[in-house]
């Protein structure tokens, strides 16, 4: 009844870890996970202290795969658990990302890997309340993730003194209602508390002052989903699985000009090339690759020849001067329209800029009238000049990292492929979709 | 507070307490870092990152209105990247605003002007089409125009956190975010104008103001407001002897830059097409024009034939009239017309509460202690309507220094909002009320008091007997209604009392007792409306009275003096709090004269000595004879408020009982005198129905 | 205003899954589930979601404002989303989206003449490894062709 999002099997070279009851029948239900290791990570933890919890979590050098690639273990262990406050678990699905669609394969697929995940952390961090926040476009994954805390309700594993560990935990999802901004931490909080999804001023960090100002954990989906493997293999074990510095496997979504497009559960620091070819079966029509977006479309682009030599991990993509994100991956054959891509983009953070802080608000609006332009022929030298002006004017001025996020592609776009800008000028052919978005006054 | 921390910017050493933000402490040395969204006292938003400065070792530049100093910070405010980034943000901030400066309300007194001049282009690079909405009226006196705006939340927060209303939110998204008004296409709310002061931009204009005039073609002179008993200062906006607008953007003034809608628009009753500029001399059974000269000749020469017939006088004085005003009415009633029938409208038991903190010093509390108190007890009084500044002050204690209030009430009041316990009772048990909240008062640590006219009399020693009990230092407010109620009883307009509440040598009648003698000769009723709501018993009585206005008391005159407003002379008013400070005169009316002048003129005409009807001259004589009244001159003559302290003592009660109710006015009535107010008017009859009686 | 039975369960758990006192954290979820039954942010929706958290309209309205999937307007029975963001530009979502365009002969946001069917020009819903794809009020296709969508088109037409 839902739409399949996987391959028959998995691909070879894939390292099927938190996937590896994806393709079991009836993989959501309780029964099935409970069967194959199910909440076994749990139990586990709930045999150590809190310490112990969170010295596995920082062994496994795992990285926050929301897209900043914080550690972890580190992030949990800011929470005061000496405070007199409740602490908060918040789950980040709010994936709205351009470029990433894998929360929606976790949550689909196994939505109790991600209570235990989230049991753990409130058992390290001494939280006994947490939220999902789905966003509000997967209303099939919260009705999904719902049926999963109903079972786990019924079955002892969520509620008063669970499994007799004398651990309570109460969890439910939240809906978001489109709006990619509710993605950023501090703007999913005020949107969790019934506002509007504007970022806050930090510090203080969630982990001190985060759901209704107490101290909360927050992570991604995946993170989370991440924790009960690591319990039960052993952080270290886990580690061993990725790179010396980032531990473990990450869901990668390769989308765009790609054969085989889908969500792969790669080890961490897996060669670009290999993604392509091997995974991804080869650019479509066996053309070539033009440019690559790493992990969703804020991140700085590569050019085909740059990305070729890389390898999926954060401080690889970071040498490259641009970040291995949140896993989305989006490629670009030779016959694409880089000023096209970068319109389409600008579009999108224009779209979504919460309007908070005057350089994202204005800038975005800007740079899709002027890529707008540039798009339809009518654009000059100095526009494509400008371009880059003001994309450099936004970076690292925003409140928020939303104006970067626009920033980023933007300029590597207009650098790196400025001669396709150059071609387009004086080339008048006006796009009735360009236009209808201009002047959209809502959305 | 902790050690002060040292920190360099622009390669000066400077220092200043921990927890400072950056762009305060470079504010106090004198380094200016440019803001929108940025404003003292109200809640921290970072958006506009106009104030973005450099920090050594930060990666990227740092917004210094959320920054806190730090040991050792090195800040850049100046160099070439900090001064690029300014630049820009206004760039960005241009885009979409209409460059309609020439026709803006704001031109001239513009931040984003200013700043555009100081730091931006000189030319612009967006050849883009703007976002274009078009203006909006959101009630008679705000209007939006939301191309103009640049989203700093200024208004939305003063709203929300000055005024407690919370008429403005935001809506939309992105570029095409909207400041919103509650009622969806209008505001249902204070009327305060606050919002629109606040604005950096011409995005909030006035009603009352807009398209009048240009900012710098008018004069402005710091007064007080005419109103309420709260006295605030008011700049009045003036253009060819008319006021165009009040405001108090140099925050000068016991109200910093807090006004109602009365200090702010109010002032318009003074141009009102009824009000008196001629004389009028009963003739034939009806008010007819005469000259001044024959008027007064008339009036002196009736109190003159009464007095020497030992007739019986009454006289009855204004709360809004000056303190030199009242002093020398007082005067002319007891040493001149040798009666001791004089008194007020009588709205807080100021006498009771003086007395019972006989042989105290320092203990009213002025505008100021209320903003510092720890606690803050409000007994019978809906302080957002009657005295919006304290109420203001009230807010704010909570917000910034978490002030324990306590409410208690009739009805639900809006201080309820900050109140940690609210205890409703009919007036007559808010005593009882009090003290069931004994041991929280308590813990309050200390206290500002509030009361109304609930506590009077007897009660008001027991108030301070029971809160003297509790042991919690206290300071005191009695409220009262008008600009110059407080100054009417400290200049000693009270049949028993005279000016410094010594003992008057005979008690006379009260306002009541004059209005219900039959056989009363004269009253004389100076800018007061007493037969609004009574009777005038003596059919024989030779009635002259001083106003603006035909009111119900002028109207059964026999001579009407048309007299100055509050706005058209000099003298001194003292708050509810006991706060003396100085009116300046802003315009000259036809017609009118002060009431201190008329007193002067009648004096004269009467051949009493009563010293000269100047208002410096009657000033010192106060200073010199009330008690309390001895303020440092400097600081009334600079605009400033001076504390009279007219505690001397026992205050011999008067033994007649007499009556002591507030008017209840709301925020949008003032008296009688709110019929005359455009702006009340239209208010009042705009939809909305959070504020309304 | 009244719900159906479902909602009104629904919104009465709902309010115990926040803290004491932070009831307006149900304001988001209230809104989307209650469009789903009344179809769009109607003024008196509006009102009553503020009556039953105890805030203003305007606090209402904020929110309502910022979201894209809280609707100003009454939509078409059915809601149809197409993507154009970038991994679905580059199988050619555009193309879809000015097909469906020319097809019901209205734009952005704007319904048929006999309000079956409406259109959204999407930002990315998170099928980009699934491109192009469309979503149908809640319901994700993927891998749409032209002429599936113009059958898709036709038999809503027809329903
Ligand atoms: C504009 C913006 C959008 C974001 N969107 C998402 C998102 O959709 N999902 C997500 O998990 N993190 C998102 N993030 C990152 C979060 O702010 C946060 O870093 C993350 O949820 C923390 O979890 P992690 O440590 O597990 O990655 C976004 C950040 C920004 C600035
Ligand atoms: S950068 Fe500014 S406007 Fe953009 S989303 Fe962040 S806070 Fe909002
Ligand atoms: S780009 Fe279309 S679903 Fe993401």
């Amino acid at each position: 009844m839902y739409p399949s999002l996987l391959h028959e099997s998995p691909h070879p070279d894939e390292t099927i870890v938190l996937g590896k009851r994806f393709r079991l029948p009836d993989s959501r239900r309780i029964g099935t996970y409970l069967a194959h290791e199910g909440y076994q990570g749990f139990l586990k933890a709930s045999q150590m202290t809190p310490e112990q919890i969170i010295d596995e979590v920082k062994a496994s050098n795992l990285r926050g795969r929301g897209g900043a690639g914080f550690p972890t273990g580190l992030k949990w262990s800011f929470v005061p658990r000496q405070s007199p406050k409740p602490k908060y678990i918040v789950v980040n699905g709010d994936e709205s990302e351009p470029g990433t669609c894998k929360d929606r394969v976790l949550i689909q697929y196994d939505p109790h890997q991600l209570i235990e995940g989230i049991l753990i952390a409130g058992r390290a961090v001494d939280a006994h309340r947490g939220w999902i926040y789905i966003r509000g476009e997967y209303r099939y994954l919260i009705d999904i993730m719902d049926e999963a805390i109903a079972e786990a309700y019924a079955r002892g594993w969520l509620g008063k003194n669970i499994q007799g560990t004398g651990f309570d935990f109460d969890l439910s999802t939240h809906t978001g209602a489109g709006a990619y901004e509710c993605g950023e931490e501090s703007a999913l909080l005020e949107s969790l508390e019934g506002k509007r999804g504007v970022p806050r001023i930090r510090p203080p960090f969630p982990a001190v002052s985060g759901a209704f100002q107490c101290p909360t954990v927050l992570n991604n989906v995946e993170t989370f989903a991440a924790v009960p493997s690591i319990m039960r293999m052993g952080g270290q074990a886990w580690a061993a699985l990725g790179i010396p510095k980032a531990g473990g496997t990450k869901f990668t979504c390769l989308t765009g000009h790609v054969n085989r497009t889908g969500v792969y559960e790669l080890a961490l620091g897996f060669p670009v090339r290999k993604m392509i070819e091997d995974v991804g079966g080869g650019i479509r029509g066996g053309k070539k690759l033009k440019a690559m977006i790493p992990g969703g479309s804020s991140c700085p682009i590569l050019t085909g020849e740059e990305a070729w030599e890389l390898n999926m991990d954060y401080d690889s993509m970071a040498k490259a001067k641009t970040m291995l994100g949140s896993g989305g991956v989006v490629l670009m054959d030779e016959d694409t329209d880089m000023v096209k891509a970068a319109l389409r983009i600008i579009r999108f953070y224009q779209h979504e800029s919460c309007g908070w802080c005057i350089p994202c608000r204005e800038g975005t609006l800007w740079l899709k009238k002027l890529l707008t332009r540039l798009d339809e022929g009518v654009g000059t030298v100095k526009d494509i000049d400008l371009v880059g002006d003001l994309a450099d004017n936004m970076l690292g001025r925003t409140f928020c990292p939303l104006g970067d996020a626009a920033a980023m592609p933007t300029m590597s776009i207009v650098r790196k492929f400025r001669h396709e800008f150059e071609a387009k000028l004086g080339r008048k052919t006006v796009s009735m979709a360009g236009l209808s978005q201009l002047v959209s006054i809502t959305g | 507070m902790a050690d002060p921390v040292t920190f360099t910017v622009n390669g000066k050493s400077l220092q200043a307490p921990a927890g400072t933000l950056v762009i305060d402490a470079c504010k106090r040395a004198g380094i200016e870092i440019p803001a929108f969204c940025y404003y003292e006292g109200l809640a921290l938003q970072a958006a506009c990152r106009m104030c973005l400065v450099e920090v050594e070792k930060a990666p990227k530049l740092l917004a210094s209105c959320t920054l806190p100093v730090a040991e050792g910070m090195v800040v850049q405010t100046e160099s070439p990247v900090v001064v690029q980034a300014r630049k820009s943000m206004l760039e960005f901030l241009l885009t979409n605003h209409p460059l309609d400066c020439p026709v803006c309300d704001k031109g001239g007194e513009c931040e984003l002007q200013d700043m555009s001049f100081r730091y931006g282009a000189g030319e612009s690079r967006f050849t883009e089409m703007k976002h274009h909405v078009d203006e909006k009226q959101w009630s008679p006196v705000v209007y939006f125009d939301a191309p103009r705006c640049i989203l700093c939340y200024r208004c939305v927060r003063i709203c929300d956190e000055g005024l407690g209303v919370k008429a403005l939110g935001v809506t939309n998204r992105g570029a095409y975010s909207e400041i919103t008004p509650n009622k969806g296409d209008h505001l249902d709310c204070d009327e305060c104008g606050a919002c629109i002061d606040i604005c950096p931009v011409g995005a909030l204009t006035s009603g009352i103001y807009r398209y009048q005039t240009r900012p710098w073609e008018m004069e402005h002179t710091g007064t007080i407001c005419s109103h309420c008993g709260d006295g605030c200062k008011t700049t009045l906006g003036v253009k060819n002897d008319e006021i165009l607008r009040g405001n108090n953007r140099d925050r000068s003034g016991i109200n910093g830059e807090f006004l109602c809608i009365k200090g702010r628009y109010a002032f318009d009753y003074v141009s009102h097409s009824e009000r008196l500029q001629s004389p009028l001399l009963r003739s034939g059974g009806k008010l007819e024009e005469v000259s001044w000269s024959k008027a007064l000749a008339h009036v002196a020469q009736r109190f003159g034939e009464i007095k020497a017939s030992g007739g019986r006088f009454g006289v009855i004085g204004g709360e809004h009239s000056t303190n030199e005003e009242n002093y020398y009415l007082q005067k002319f009633a007891r040493a001149g017309l040798g009666t001791p029938n004089i008194d007020h409208r009588r709205s807080g038991d100021v006498p009771a509460l003086l007395d019972a903190l006989h042989g105290r010093q320092g203990a009213l509390a002025t505008v100021d202690d209320l903003y510092n108190a720890k606690g803050v007890l409000i007994i019978g009084v809906d302080l957002a309507q009657q005295h919006p500044l304290l109420a203001f002050q009230t807010r704010a204690d909570s917000r910034h220094h978490q002030a324990k209030v306590f409410t208690v009430t009739e009805g639900p009041v809006r201080e309820d909002k900050v109140a940690v316990r609210k205890v409703r009772a009919a007036a007559a048990d808010q005593l009882d009320a009090v003290k069931s909240l004994g041991e929280d008062l308590k813990a309050a640590g200390e206290l500002v008091v509030l009361f109304g006219d609930s506590i009077q009399g007897a009660a008001v020693g027991e108030l301070v007997a029971f809160l003297d009990s509790l042991g919690v230092p206290a300071k005191y407010i009695c409220l009262v209604d008008y600009s110059n109620s407080r100054g009417a009883c400290d200049m000693g307009l009270l049949p028993h009392l005279g000016p410094g509440y010594q003992a008057a040598a005979q008690t006379g009648m009260s306002m009541a007792e004059m209005l219900a003698d039959p056989s009363l000769d004269a009253l004389w009723v100076v800018g007061a409306n007493p037969l609004a709501g009574a009777a005038l018993a003596s059919q024989k009585a030779f009635v002259v009275v001083q106003d603006m206005f035909l009111t119900e008391t002028a109207q059964r005159a026999d001579v009407v003096l048309p007299s100055a407003s509050a706005y058209e002379k000099a003298g001194t008013v003292t708050n509810t709090c006991g706060q003396v400070q100085r009116l300046r005169k802003a315009i000259s009316v036809m017609g009118a004269k002060a009431d201190l002048d008329i007193f002067g003129l009648l004096a004269r005409g009467m051949n009493l000595d009563l010293g000269r009807a100047v208002p410096d001259q009657v000033f010192e004589e106060i200073r010199a004879s009330v008690h309390g009244y001895n303020v440092p001159l400097p600081v009334i003559a600079t605009g400033g408020a001076a504390m009279a302290d007219p505690v001397h003592g026992r205050i011999q009660a008067a033994a007649q009982a007499h009556v002591i109710q507030s008017a209840r006015d709301t925020l949008f009535t003032s008296g009688s005198w709110s019929r005359y107010s455009k702006t009340l008017n239209v208010v009042l009859e705009a939809p909305g129905e959070l504020y309304k009686p | 205003m009244t719900f159906s039975p479902e909602l009104e369960k629904r919104f009465a758990e709902m309010a115990a899954k926040y803290p004491e006192g932070r009831q307006k954290a149900c304001l988001i979820p209230m809104l989307m589930y209650a469009q789903d039954e009344v179809g769009h942010m109607t003024e008196e929706l509006k009102e009553e979601v503020a009556k039953r958290l105890n805030i203003s309209v305007l606090e209402v309205n904020e929110v309502v404002g910022y979201y894209t999937m809280m609707r100003k307007k009454r939509m078409g029975e059915t809601h149809l989303q197409i993507c154009t963001n970038i991994s679905c530009l580059l199988w050619d979502g555009d193309q879809l989206w000015e097909r469906a365009c020319q097809k019901l002969g209205i734009g952005h946001n704007e319904v048929t003449a006999d309000g079956k069917i409406s259109l959204e020009e999407v930002e990315c819903i998170g099928a980009c490894s699934w491109a192009p794809a469309i979503q149908v009020n809640y319901d994700f296709q993927h891998h749409v062709t032209p002429e599936q969508l113009d059958k898709l088109i036709d038999d809503l037409r027809k329903a």
